[in-house]
């Protein structure tokens, strides 16, 4: 029977081509505006690392001046200070933990064809590869002593050892930047994270880091940070004052493998600050966060108003769309009534009546949710184009493609059900009198 | 006239009715709101930086070899780039309108001030950079050469003399007259006084709430070994000099690294990428729903002509002209429009109310919006509904003789 109703659906389409393509094509526009603005949605506030992302914690501290609250909103400032960052790292009172900053420093390639150039990288602790495991295509991280040491090594990024070695396996081999030289311990494979996480304060969508090496380096080298810097009073004069000062500058992140572990870390943390507070520092209330990476995305607003205003609308659209379509099955199948009363007076049921339509918007849902998935594709480009850092984020995704074709059904149909079943409650004889 | 018939017409449709109306309705409410979102939109862009943005570039300088000395660096880098035939002016800086990253501050009036007065950015310049941003002092003087001083990143910011714009320095003394003033960028003395005011220029950030607060400082900060340059050419000759300046500027000490010329344009084109993009997603999105709402009226009045062809015929024998079956089919539109028009005004202002109270800096819709809608979708809909209607107006009266 499914065979036969197809076929005769396919054959009503044909009969007014017009209206036909007017309600496919009302249905493709909806579900590509919607689609392209949920996928955006949806990856842009994508949990980057599920397997773990409750596990690791973002620490903040309201050191901020007892005058005038860091935010408008009361929030706590969204990096430490190196201070609060170097206690934090000492006390290793969590299961891992990495302090860190962003770098920006000149690289001289030893291959003189290579003219030196500017490199964005991280100042971290051993435990960020632990943390947020980036995958190593040669070596491993550096160990926690050659933290302690201060020691020249580097861990580089994929780009940069393939633009610097022509991606061979440059473990052991030396690299100088800046004037020092260090030894290059791993080097990562591809890292595709579509938001930096781990450093919302310096841009979500901003170019991957190209190499990481150790935060006691960079400090003994008397490296400024090349991200944000926030200070509520002048930090006074020199490198020692800048370093005791109240400015914060770095991203703290803990490991806290369980709930047990997060409720010990957060009351060692308010005993810290209340510790602090003894010393004169920490002058506002007790306000310490420790938000876990999904939280942290959200609190940062990665997801952006205007993406969800996109996705807001996008959707308004689809129903419009949908609207639109009840109203053009209703007065189609309307006009049939004719047939439809002389098929039940044949000994049609309603219930053959009913698939019957059923199947004919859900084959204009079907194919207009075909049509919308190659319109939702040239959105995300069109996106691509519009917001060169979603880059990343305007992507098709499988389980969108899914979701996809799932709405546009479930929406045909849906569109399809009232005038179904408007048009299976025709009164036969009311139709065959002429 | 015609209403009464045309209403107990269209009750005996209420869904397809209601489902136009409703759409009319959606569309409106959706239409008038990102409108007004593009709007704001276009407003934000079309603010003036205050500066020269289309002769102007700007790049950066990072030394790294040994002995490397950023001062006497940025002296002969700067005397290179004046001397190039084409540029007008060079100035060292930290950072520019529309870049996005810098530095910013409270000002005070009094020591150890609880609240600042007045937050600002700090743009560090010498006795060019007024001249090179192409601002305008309408008070006061320039810096002189002999006032531009050697800072350090890790140093107190002191100077002694400041320039400030026109917002900076209404909002820190409304009464005018801020020449001569003295002014606290730190919580102790020595203050700084004010020598100059100029009318205009922004914020590196172009959503700070304080864009206009910018204070220019005399003095030469380099940030490690890095130094920013801003460059001003003569009207037409930016493009041809930025090549030129990257070459001579990179030749003259190798022991540095040359960013990327960028010129001003790019900056801002950059700075208002996300707002552009909104605008054309938005505009797109009413091109789309215009359309569709427009085919759906179609469609539906097609169908009605259809449906109602006998009737029409039949008016159509009994004495009715072509033109009233046209107007019966405008009127209907027009009934059925309003009602949805209706509906939408408060649905508009419903969404109007739900964007103000979810996003930072939205404004209530003005009302004028819902009017000019209004008459939008009446148009569109008279529109759409003419060629069907016209078909409608061309039924033969015989229609009505003959049984289907």
């Amino acid at each position: 029977m499914f065979g036969y109703y197809l076929e005769l659906g396919l054959r009503s389409l044909r009969r007014n081509p017009v209206l036909t393509a007017l309600m496919v094509i009302g249905i493709a526009t909806g579900i590509a505006a919607s689609m392209t603005t949920l996928t955006v949605m949806y990856l842009l506030g994508n949990d980057p690392i599920p397997w773990k992302s409750s596990k690791l914690h973002y620490v903040q501290m309201d050191n901020w001046d007892v005058n005038n609250p860091y935010g408008s909103d009361g929030k706590p400032p969204d990096q430490v200070t190196y201070e609060d960052a170097q206690a934090l790292m000492q006390a290793a009172k969590a299961d891992k933990q990495a302090a860190m900053f962003k770098i920006s420093l000149p690289i001289q390639p030893e291959n003189k064809e290579l003219k030196p150039f500017q490199s964005l990288g991280r100042a971290t602790y051993s435990d960020f590869f632990g943390m947020f495991e980036p995958p190593f295509r040669y070596g491993s991280p550096w160990n926690h002593d050659q933290d302690k040491e201060h020691a020249r090594v580097i861990v580089l990024g994929k780009d940069l050892n393939e633009k610097l070695f022509g991606g061979q396996d440059s473990t052991g081999k030396t690299l100088r930047i800046n004037g020092t030289d260090y030894s290059i311990v791993g080097v990562l494979d591809d890292w595709k994270l579509r938001t930096r996480y781990y450093d919302l304060t310096n841009g979500a969508f901003s170019d991957p880091d190209e190499f990481f090496f150790p935060y006691t380096t960079a400090i003994d080298l008397k490296q400024r940070s090349s991200g944000n810097n926030s200070c509520f009073k002048t930090p006074g004069d020199g490198w020692d004052a800048y370093l005791q000062s109240d400015c914060v500058w770095q991203q703290m992140w803990v490991q806290l493998d369980s709930p047990a572990r997060l409720a010990e870390y957060q009351s060692f943390l308010d005993n810290y600050v209340n510790e602090q507070k003894k010393l004169g520092r920490f002058a506002r209330p007790l306000n310490n966060h420790l938000l876990n990476v999904t939280q942290w995305m959200k609190d940062q607003k990665v997801v952006s108003r205007d993406v969800e205003v996109q996705t807001g609308l996008g959707f308004a659209f689809l129903i419009v769309c949908l609207v639109n379509t009840i109203g053009l099955l209703l007065a189609k199948f309307t006009r049939k009534s004719g047939e439809i009363g002389l098929r039940r007076a044949l000994g049609a049921s309603k219930r053959d009546v009913f698939t019957q339509f059923l199947i004919e918007s859900g084959v204009v849902g079907l194919s207009g949710g075909l049509l919308g998935l190659i319109l939702t594709g040239f959105g995300l480009l069109a996106v691509r184009a519009l917001y060169e850092e979603y880059k990343t984020v305007a992507q098709l995704d499988w389980s969108m493609i899914a979701v996809t074709i799932v709405l546009a059904v479930v929406s045909a149909l849906l569109a399809g059900l009232y005038p179904t079943w408007r048009a299976c409650s025709v009164q036969p004889a009311a139709q065959l009198k002429v | 006239m015609e209403i009464r018939p045309i209403m107990s017409a269209l009750m005996r449709s209420k869904v397809s009715m209601i489902l136009i109306g409703l759409q009319v309705a959606l569309t409106l409410a959706i239409v008038c709101n990102a409108l007004f979102i593009i709007v704001e939109r276009a407003h934000l862009m079309n603010r003036p930086s205050g500066m020269n943005e289309s002769d102007t570039f700007v790049f950066g300088s990072n030394g790294f070899s040994e002995g490397f000395e950023p001062y006497s660096v940025m002296q002969s880098d700067l005397a290179l780039l004046r001397g190039l035939p084409g540029v007008v002016d060079a100035t060292t800086t930290n950072s520019t309108p529309l870049s996005g990253g810098g530095w910013s501050t409270g000002i005070s009036l009094a020591p150890k001030q609880k609240t600042p007065t007045a937050d600002t950015t700090l743009y560090f310049v010498d006795a060019h950079g007024v001249n090179t941003f192409d601002t305008h002092l309408i008070a006061g003087r320039n810096f002189k050469p002999e006032e531009i001083t050697q800072m350090d990143q890790g140093l107190r910011i002191q100077p002694s003399v400041v320039i400030v714009t026109k917002a900076l320095a209404d909002k820190l003394f409304p009464d005018g007259n801020a020449i001569g003033k003295s002014i606290y960028m730190d919580e102790d003395p020595p203050t700084s006084t004010i020598v100059g005011i100029i009318d205009k220029l922004q914020e590196p950030w172009v959503s700070s709430k304080d864009i206009e607060n910018t204070l220019l400082v005399p003095g030469y900060i380099p940030y490690g070994k890095f130094t920013r340059y801003l460059v001003r050419t003569e009207p037409g000759r930016r493009d041809e000099l930025m090549k030129e300046a990257e070459q001579k500027v990179g030749a003259a000490n190798t022991g540095r690294i040359v960013g990327k010329m960028r010129s001003m344009e790019q900056l801002r084109h950059e700075a208002y990428a996300n707002d552009r993009a909104m605008m054309i997603i938005l505009s797109v999105v009413i091109f789309c729903l215009l359309t569709i709402t427009a085919l759906g009226i179609v469609g539906m009045a097609s169908f009605w002509v259809a449906q109602r062809t006998k009737q029409i015929g039949t008016r159509r024998a009994l004495g009715a002209s072509r033109g009233a079956i046209l107007r019966y089919f405008l009127t209907e539109n027009f009934l059925i429009t309003t009602g949805g028009l209706i509906l939408g005004g408060v649905l508009t202002y419903g969404l109007s109310l739900w964007l103000l109270a979810n996003t930072d800096g939205a404004h209530l819709l003005p009302w004028y919006y819902v009017p000019m809608g209004f008459l939008c979708l009446w148009v569109l809909g008279q529109i759409a509904v003419l060629g069907p209607a016209t078909r409608a107006s061309r039924v033969a009266p015989a229609v009505a003789t003959r049984s289907v």
